[in-house]
């Protein structure tokens, strides 16, 4: 049969090229996207750590600033002078000194400046409270007696402001640590008390045990006296060096060593002092502890607990997930019934987050945890032990949030395994059970594993039903730390994602935090691949073990 | 031992029947009791009947073929003889089947005692994704016995009754899936044979092997049917020929001949026998 003639577009559609264009534009989009993401929070928040130049410059009618130029923009303004509007440049400066300004930045049109330059000697302080310090350094004095001045002053800046810090540490464990371990041991001790007049009638026996723990109180109170008493030592001993300060419009400041964070003189600093400098920050926002209200410090304990409550998290959605694709894939009778389930577990996915919240809080929260406190805390009632948000319940909300994802890759990686596999060690006596433990699970194991790695991905990232479940903006105690019993699943915990959004929008100093945001979110990104390959890493281990490929 | 025949797939030489067996009179074969015995046995996917009112009877230590075109119900016949179509849903059975004197679909059948019994070689060769060694030790080990020393040597006489011992020995360990497509189908046997049932169902085990490995499988059969008892599913009316004393000829789920092989494929009762040993359809 003779072809009917084409045209070279028709010839060209026929052969589907223009399909492996539109196929192959669709992925390039999807890794523009993926791409410019990383990208945005990547330049957004990597600079944040970096030890930026301190610019003073002359400003007209107010005197001096110093600080970091953090915008340069063009904006149009209106002149009432001539009516019109022009466009004018102005410079976003942060000033830092919210104790002694009151604002941390400063729009200053660039009009109204003169005379930029970057003094050497310039200083920027990270302190405990109030934010940076920038100015320039007078004196040092020790214990009211002025002990240095100028140059001279830096450098006994910088010997004493470890040894001030060190101090200030001491004290702050023993506040935080030892002191905390007192309370702890009264708190117990008065429950004992409470205890053994619920379980013992009066007599000798109830009064023994109270007298235990009444002399158990009085020992832990001298202890806490001997505490505080060393605490407040270890105080003074901080406000001994005080650093005397300058702003750039020439207001006085005096700050104790033992509040001072870290100084540095940026403008004299060499490339290789700021990348030390940036790697310092890096790491004490990684291992450290928040301060500020979140926007200063570290966010370790917000690591921590994402990293906790995923695996939490894992630990309930798989078994429970695996279990129920089991049982709809091999045991169930297929037909109208298990179609709906089908239908109902996908949807379940589709469900808003905040759903799953409220169910967790209604179902975890007040009906578990409530009967939990019930039945094996009732000394400590009213105040509730597991009848109130914590890692526990937030992870079991989520793993109910994830659970369908599970179930969908393990019925599906369950299909996949090969019918003569199951025959074949059905063939040879096996039960259904030996069969499905000792060869359908060792084959489906990649695909649960898969699921897996959906849901972490998942839960990692979710906030909105954490939010009510759990999570709080400031939990330095850990889940998981040296006091018995060691894993403390009832406290509440701190959460990147959470985080994000705390210090975003939350904070009181948004506009010094929004760096902090991007950061995080950084961050936020690393724990969740490293926990995605972590999985993937055991998941090629497992589908080389049980490679199915004969089967085929 | 014998030598290899010519492609059974090649155009068709002159039927060598019986050609490898120590020849045993039909009288001797006769004698033997029988152990598997089908009654009126009917079997139906949904509306579609696959098996239409077989009664045969197997006997013991032989080997039987059942021949017959493609859909014509030989393999699902087989199935039912250790009860592996109970897997597929919207079956019905009506019949009765014993093996052994036991009622296979009555109601004290344990079906793992007779999948004990009854042991199968597949089509294609399914080796689990585990070491050779464990792939034999699999049907004892799910039969609870943990002993080294019996799984040590039931590994080493399954092998070496399947012909698999001297390629494997040094390579216990290593993945059943390393083995060659006629290694693996021997493998299988010898899996089978690991449990020491009674009975040995084979669903055209040869039909994915190469003319060598095919000789292979064919010789082991012959061994294995001094222990035990064959049935085996095949395409390849040569292969029917060579090994089996005895040969079912089934067409659209209807048993049509059944007799000593020596005489179905010499002189057949049925014409439509006739027609599809001598290659004129099917």
């Amino acid at each position: 049969m003779p072809r009917s003639p084409k045209s070279a577009f028709n010839r060209t559609f026929s052969q589907g090229e223009h399909l492996i264009w539109l196929t192959g534009s669709a992925l390039a989009v999807c890794l523009l996207m993926i791409a410019g993401l990383l990208f945005i929070v990547v330049i957004n928040g990597a600079g944040y750590f970096w030890p930026h130049t301190l610019t003073e410059a002359n400003v007209k009618d107010s005197g001096k600033i110093l600080g970091v130029v953090t915008h340069t923009e063009n904006f149009r303004k209106f002149n009432p002078t001539n009516s019109q509007i022009q466009t004018l440049a102005r410079s976003q400066f942060k000033v830092g000194n919210r104790d002694v300004g009151g604002v941390d930045f400063k729009w200053i049109e660039h009009p109204d400046l003169s005379d930029r330059r970057q003094p050497a000697d310039a200083v920027a302080l990270e302190r405990e409270e109030y934010g940076d310090f920038f100015g320039y350094l007078r004196a040092i004095n020790e214990d009211g007696r002025e002990v240095a001045t100028g140059e001279a002053a830096w450098k006994r800046l910088l010997e004493e402001q470890p040894r001030a810090r060190e101090i200030a540490k001491r004290r702050l464990h023993i506040q935080k640590v030892d002191i905390g371990e007192v309370n702890h041991a009264i708190q117990q001790a008065n429950l004992d008390i409470k205890r053994a007049q619920r379980r013992f009638d009066p007599g000798a026996e109830r009064d023994a045990a109270i007298a235990k723990a009444r002399a158990t109180i009085e020992t832990r109170h001298k202890e806490f006296e001997r505490l505080r008493a060393q605490a407040n030592e270890l105080q003074a001993a901080g406000q001994r060096f005080v650093a005397a300060l300058v702003t750039a419009d020439g207001k006085e400041k005096e700050i104790p060593l033992a509040q001072i964070v870290r100084a540095y003189q940026p403008n004299a600093m060499s490339t290789s002092a700021k990348l030390g400098h940036y790697a310092a920050k890096v790491w004490e926002f990684v291992a450290g502890e928040p301060r500020e209200s979140n926007t200063e410090g570290g966010i370790f304990p917000a690591i921590f607990g994402t990293v906790v409550m995923t695996l939490l998290m894992s630990i309930a959605v798989v078994p429970f997930g695996v279990l129920a694709a089991f049982y709809l894939r091999e045991y169930a009778k297929q037909g109208f019934f298990v179609r709906c389930v089908r239908i109902a577990v996908n949807n379940l996915a589709g469900v808003p987050s905040i759903v799953f919240g409220v169910f967790g809080l209604g179902f975890f929260v007040y009906f578990v945890g409530g009967t939990i406190d019930r039945l094996f805390y009732p000394e400590l009632l009213p105040t509730p032990t597991y009848g109130t948000g914590g890692i526990l319940w937030a992870s079991l909300t989520l793993a109910l949030l994830t659970v369908p994802v599970v179930i969908v890759a393990t019925e599906e990686s369950i299909a996949a395994v090969p019918r003569g596999a199951k025959e074949g060690s059905l063939a040879l006596g096996a039960s259904k059970f030996q069969t499905l433990c000792r060869i359908v699970l060792p084959a489906s194991l990649p695909g649960i594993l898969t699921g897996l790695i959906l849901a972490m991905a998942r839960g990692a990232g979710e906030v909105a039903p954490l939010m009510i479940t759990g999570v709080v903006k400031l939990a330095p105690n850990l889940a998981v730390d040296g006091q018995f019993p060691f894993f403390h699943f009832d406290r509440k915990f701190m959460h990147l994602g959470f985080h994000i959004y705390d210090v975003g929008f939350q904070s009181p100093n948004v506009e010094a935090a929004k760096p902090m945001v991007f950061t995080t979110t950084l961050l936020l990104l690393f724990v969740v691949v490293a926990l995605n390959l972590t999985a993937i890493v055991i998941r090629d281990k497992i589908r080389k073990k049980y490679r199915t490929g004969a089967f085929a | 031992m014998a030598t290899i025949m010519t492609d059974p797939l090649a155009s068709r030489p002159k039927l060598v029947i019986n050609a490898r067996r120590t020849t045993e009179s039909s009288e001797d074969l006769a004698k033997r009791k029988s152990i598997i015995e089908a009654e009126g046995l009917s079997l139906s996917y949904g509306e579609s009947r696959a098996l239409k009112d077989i009664t045969m009877a197997m006997r013991e230590r032989v080997v039987t073929a059942f021949i017959g075109p493609s859909g014509c119900g030989k393999s699902t016949l087989l199935r039912c003889f250790n009860r592996m179509n109970d897997l597929i849903d919207g079956i019905t059975i009506r019949g009765r089947v014993w093996v052994d004197g036991q009622e296979v679909f009555g109601p004290d059948m344990d079906v793992i005692e007779l999948r004990k019994k009854v042991g199968m070689v597949f089509q294609k060769s399914n080796p689990f994704p585990k070491s050779i060694y464990e792939n034999i030790a699999y049907g004892l080990r799910v039969a609870g016995i943990k002993d080294k020393r019996v799984l040590d040597e039931s590994v080493e006489t399954s092998l070496r009754g399947a012909a698999l011992w001297d390629e494997a020995k040094d390579r216990l360990q290593e993945s059943a899936l390393g083995l060659s497509g006629g290694q693996q189908q021997r493998l299988c046997i010898a899996r089978a044979i690991a449990i020491k049932p009674e009975i040995i169902l084979m669903d055209e085990p040869a039909s994915a092997l190469d003319p060598i490995a095919t000789g292979k499988i064919e010789d082991l059969i012959l061994d294995l049917k001094k222990e035990f008892t064959i049935v085996i599913v095949t395409h390849n009316m040569q292969q029917a020929a060579r090994i089996s004393d005895y040969t079912a000829f089934f067409y659209l789920g209807e048993l049509i001949e059944y007799d000593l092989t020596t005489k179905i494929f010499t002189n057949p009762a049925k014409k439509q026998t006739e027609d599809y040993v001598t290659g004129r359809f099917g």
